[in-house]
């Protein structure tokens, strides 16, 4: 048996297993659980598309809440009926096609990631003009335009009002499919000559550039690439909470992004999942620390802010004292898993 | 318009525009030395203002002795911040230091957020800064004329260090090329300290005449004038301190005119600092006062 | 101005000014193919300011690079890389947390034939082309002698090999034109020695036109035909190695100073 052959048996019978273990959890598990697995989906969904402009390429991107409101947004209109927008839209009605188009749930998010693309592809230009410190306050900068417009365009946004009771589409099946579809586009593209490339382009521009790449094209194509896929998951974010408004994603999620993937090992795919799956339960577990306690006669208040202190505090540990975070730039691979079994075995 | 109004908005401008300066900078210095953009800047606002506060209210100090108090303060959280975000990453790559600097801005309002609370604390204006002025019919606050005079002054001041003093002049060697200044023998982290201890001084000034502006303060208020006065810096030619001011001023004036001009555009203000960051960093990225860049193939 | 028939390269007048400074003074040079051209000078003389004036990394303030009878001045580094200009640089820039191999590879991507979306698919278009690169990767490794150590991580190379992969790495690009930037920098006279008879080998077996800048005037001597010399910017002398050891200008201005050591 080749190692192919047996490298794709493997990735079959897991994610047979994987999905398995989603439909055991859909049948018999508690919403909380639902909703944590569901999260943990869409946050690797994110991390590993973030963390191609970030860790691959090696520039800092802070805006891509600008991208999954972009996709929230357009998802949520898309799939809200006619009847439902004009209920909805008390200040302003929305305007004309978007006030009488409704589409199925997957159209919607095919859409949430191209108009994310399309406003990436027109963001660039400006964007990688600079590097280093000026591309990273650029896009932070375009994530607040981003909010500022969903706040005054009130006649495609509604405005402050945000967009309520959108059907929760997003179950499961969707946000897992999704997350694994995106590791498997993401990472054929990391592994790929572009890929190279783009690794090229964040060891050494000048010298990328000297060997014939062109910079500009390929940090474009990684941003297109990201931005679709946090377009897509900012749909799925929509039909998962059900209600978005300007306030939802903030520059606080891209710190979140931020965090998964320095914690996870920049530049590593398996350590943007790693790093979500621990975001996205470990999260929710920390919450502990925000809510009121009652320690025997003892009582403590909530402290709201707690989490984001840890978070912060690790953050810079990590980057401080262990730069490389959880998993360096390794991948995971099944060589490697089966020599570490059968060292153990020996 | 009337002339009257438009003298009222050109003063809140000029006003608004020198606490950009003020906060921009410390974003210039520590840019010119570091090449790093010390996000949690903005927040040493934040960190003055609270400290002003508490200064007067539980401590009881008169104005005069909490403000300057809480600027000293405020410097010397500075110099911590580059010592415990920033200093052990001096040969790290690039983007771990900016992620420090993004860690470090989160602690900061996070903390205040745990130790202080969310709710906004109303900052006591002294009468001397609160009274109201009448000049050929325009109403004006005396904060109002005071700041950009504060800002002056504070700016010849940093000035006459910069280029008159020893300490000065090893800055601006080790803002030219900070490798060779170091072979030099010049103890480069206490320039640094030192140029921290300036720049976050000067924005905790700038904190405690922003709170006294708008005299709500909670944790995040640095947010916002920080990434304003970044942009200043930018737009004035980052490195260069007269720039950086001039800036500051630019984009207040602009920003206060706009709304002045065009009520309706109100709502973006905040996107228009971002639009002329991106029409600067495209047309003319050394900003006006810049130099261009030298060739380091 | 007419094309001047068959010159390979021709720098024509090239002039860099920073601000008030002129860094690089009328420089011109013609090369018609095969040459093995030095550039000397001082240090700050302006060498490597020619060199990112050809490569596109400067564009000149005034001046032009032609090109096979092509006006290529001011194009972007990458475009004139594919049009058969590579070079080498003076502080080694490697991809040093990516493999000896990779950092081959990436020199063949800018020929590459396959779409961006045969690789996505896994089509066969692409994953023969990707093998062939493999392949011609290797094979050059094994030309510069670093087959071997093809799985490492380019920074964790000896000196000497990360200076041969730079080598190797522009060679990928399959250039006509070789810019060599201080290609014996740091070396200790025996690896300079089989240096010097590397760059022969490669010239003749790559068909190469070979122009380098180098501190170490031994290695030029032995080893370049024609010389050009620059000083604070100007070209003062050029000739053959014994006209230059020969010329008082070149005496005064550079081989009369102290020799420091490269740096």
């Amino acid at each position: 048996m080749t190692k192919t052959r047996r490298n794709l048996i493997l990735n079959c019978a897991s994610l047979v297993v994987l999905f398995g273990i989603l439909w055991l959890f859909q049948e018999y598990g508690t919403e909380y659980q639902i909703r944590i697995l569901n999260n943990i989906a869409v946050f690797i969904t994110l991390a590993v598309s973030y963390n191609l402009v970030n860790g691959i390429c090696g520039q800092l991107h802070l805006g891509p809440n600008a991208f999954i409101t972009i996709g929230a947004y357009t998802s949520a209109l898309l799939t809200m009926s006619p009847t439902e927008k004009q209920m909805s839209f008390i200040i302003k009605p929305l305007i004309w096609p978007l006030s009488v188009i409704q589409v199925p749930f997957w159209i919607s998010l095919i859409m949430a990631g191209t108009v994310a693309t399309v406003f990436a592809f027109f963001i660039s230009f400006p964007v990688f003009r600079v590097r280093g410190d000026y591309l990273a306050i650029v896009t932070l900068g375009f994530g607040e335009v981003v909010r500022v417009l969903c706040n005054a365009l009130q006649s495609v946004t509604n405005g402050p009002l945000g967009l309520k009771g959108l059907k929760p589409y997003t179950n499961l099946w969707w946000s897992w499919s999704i997350a694994i579809f995106t590791i498997i586009v993401i990472q054929r593209l990391i592994n790929s000559s572009w890929g190279r490339a783009m690794k090229a382009i964040r060891e050494n521009e000048i010298a990328a550039q000297a060997m014939g790449v062109d910079p500009f094209k390929h940090l474009m194509m990684a941003f297109l690439i990201s931005a679709f896929f946090s377009g897509v998951a900012g749909g799925l974010l929509a039909h998962l909470i059900t209600t978005i408004s300007p306030t939802l994603f903030t520059f606080f999620l891209t710190f979140n992004l931020l965090i998964i993937i320095v914690v996870g090992g920049l530049g590593s795919t398996t350590g943007a999942v790693i790093g979500a799956t621990l975001f996205a339960w470990g999260g929710e577990a920390l919450r502990v620390v925000e809510s009121p306690m009652d320690i025997g006669p003892i009582h403590i208040p909530g402290i709201p802010g707690m989490r984001m202190v840890l978070f912060s505090v690790i953050l810079m540990v990590v980057i401080i004292f262990a730069r490389r975070g959880i998993t360096g730039r390794n991948e995971f691979s099944w060589d490697w898993l089966l020599g570490k079994l059968s060292f153990g075995s020996r | 318009m009337t002339t009257k109004i438009f003298l009222q908005q050109l003063s809140n401008g000029i006003s608004l525009g020198s606490l950009y300066g003020l906060v921009a900078i410390g974003y210039t210095m520590v840019y010119g030395i570091l090449r790093l953009i010390n996000f949690a800047h903005g927040d040493l606002l934040m960190v003055a203002a609270y400290t002003a506060i508490y200064g007067i209210t539980l401590f009881s100090l008169p104005w005069y002795v909490s403000f300057p108090l809480a600027i000293i303060i405020t410097g010397i959280i500075g110099i911590l911040l580059d010592k415990c975000a920033y200093k052990p990453l001096r040969d790290a790559p690039r983007i771990s230091l900016l992620i420090s600097a993004i860690g470090a801005s989160f602690l900061l309002e996070n903390l205040a957020l745990v130790i202080i609370g969310g709710v906004p604390k109303a900052f006591p204006r002294p009468e001397v800064f609160a009274k109201v002025i009448e000049i050929g019919g325009i109403r004006i606050q005396m904060l109002t004329i005071y700041t950009p005079i504060i800002t002056l002054i504070l700016l010849f001041g940093l000035l006459y260090i910069v280029f008159h003093t020893k300490v000065g002049k090893a800055m601006r060697a080790a803002s030219v090329d900070f490798e060779t200044t170091r072979l030099m023998g010049i103890d480069l982290d206490r320039i640094i300290a030192f140029t921290f201890l300036l720049g976050s001084s000067l924005a905790a000034a700038g904190g405690v005449m922003w709170a006294m502006k708008y005299p709500q303060v909670n944790p995040f208020m640095g947010v916002i004038p920080g990434l304003k006065a970044f942009i200043a810096a930018v737009l004035g030619g980052i490195g260069n301190i007269v720039g950086a001011v001039l800036g500051g001023f630019l984009l207040g004036l602009g920003e206060i005119l706009l709304v002045a001009f065009m009520p309706e555009m109100a709502q973006y203000r905040d996107a228009f600092a971002f639009a002329i960051l991106i029409l600067v960093l495209l047309f003319r990225p050394t900003g006006i006062m810049g130099e261009p860049l030298v060739d380091k193939t | 101005m007419a094309t001047l028939g068959s010159a390979l390269f021709e720098a024509r007048n090239l002039t860099m000014k920073f601000g008030g400074l002129v860094a690089v003074n009328n420089f011109s040079l013609r090369l018609e193919g095969g040459e093995l051209m030095g550039l000397i000078g001082p240090n700050g003389a302006g060498k490597t300011t020619i060199f990112n004036m050809i490569t596109g990394n400067l564009v000149p303030t005034s001046g032009n690079v032609i090109w096979q009878g092509e006006d290529i001045t001011g194009l972007p580094p990458h475009k004139i890389t594919a049009k058969g200009i590579a070079r080498t640089f003076q502080n080694i820039r490697l991809f040093a947390d990516m493999t000896v191999l990779e950092n081959v590879m990436v020199s063949f991507h800018y020929k590459i034939k396959a779409s961006f979306w045969h690789a996505m698919l896994g089509l066969n278009k692409y994953r023969r082309e990707e093998e062939r690169i493999r392949e011609r990767s290797i094979n050059l490794l094994r030309e510069v002698g670093l087959a071997h150590l093809a799985g490492e991580k380019a920074g964790a190379l000896a000196y000497g090999q990360q200076r041969r992969l730079e080598i190797a790495r522009a060679l990928a690009t399959s250039p006509k034109l070789l810019l060599l930037d201080e290609p014996a920098a740091g070396m200790n006279p025996q690896e300079t020695m089989e240096l010097a008879d590397f760059v022969r080998k490669i010239r003749d077996s790559f068909n190469l036109t070979i122009f380098l800048i180098e501190h170490d005037m031994k290695f030029v001597m032995g080893l370049c035909e024609w010389i050009k010399v620059l000083d604070y910017g100007n070209t003062i002398a050029e000739g053959t190695p014994e006209e230059i050891q020969n010329n008082p200008e070149v005496i005064k201005a550079y081989l009369g100073e102290p020799k420091y050591a490269t740096g």
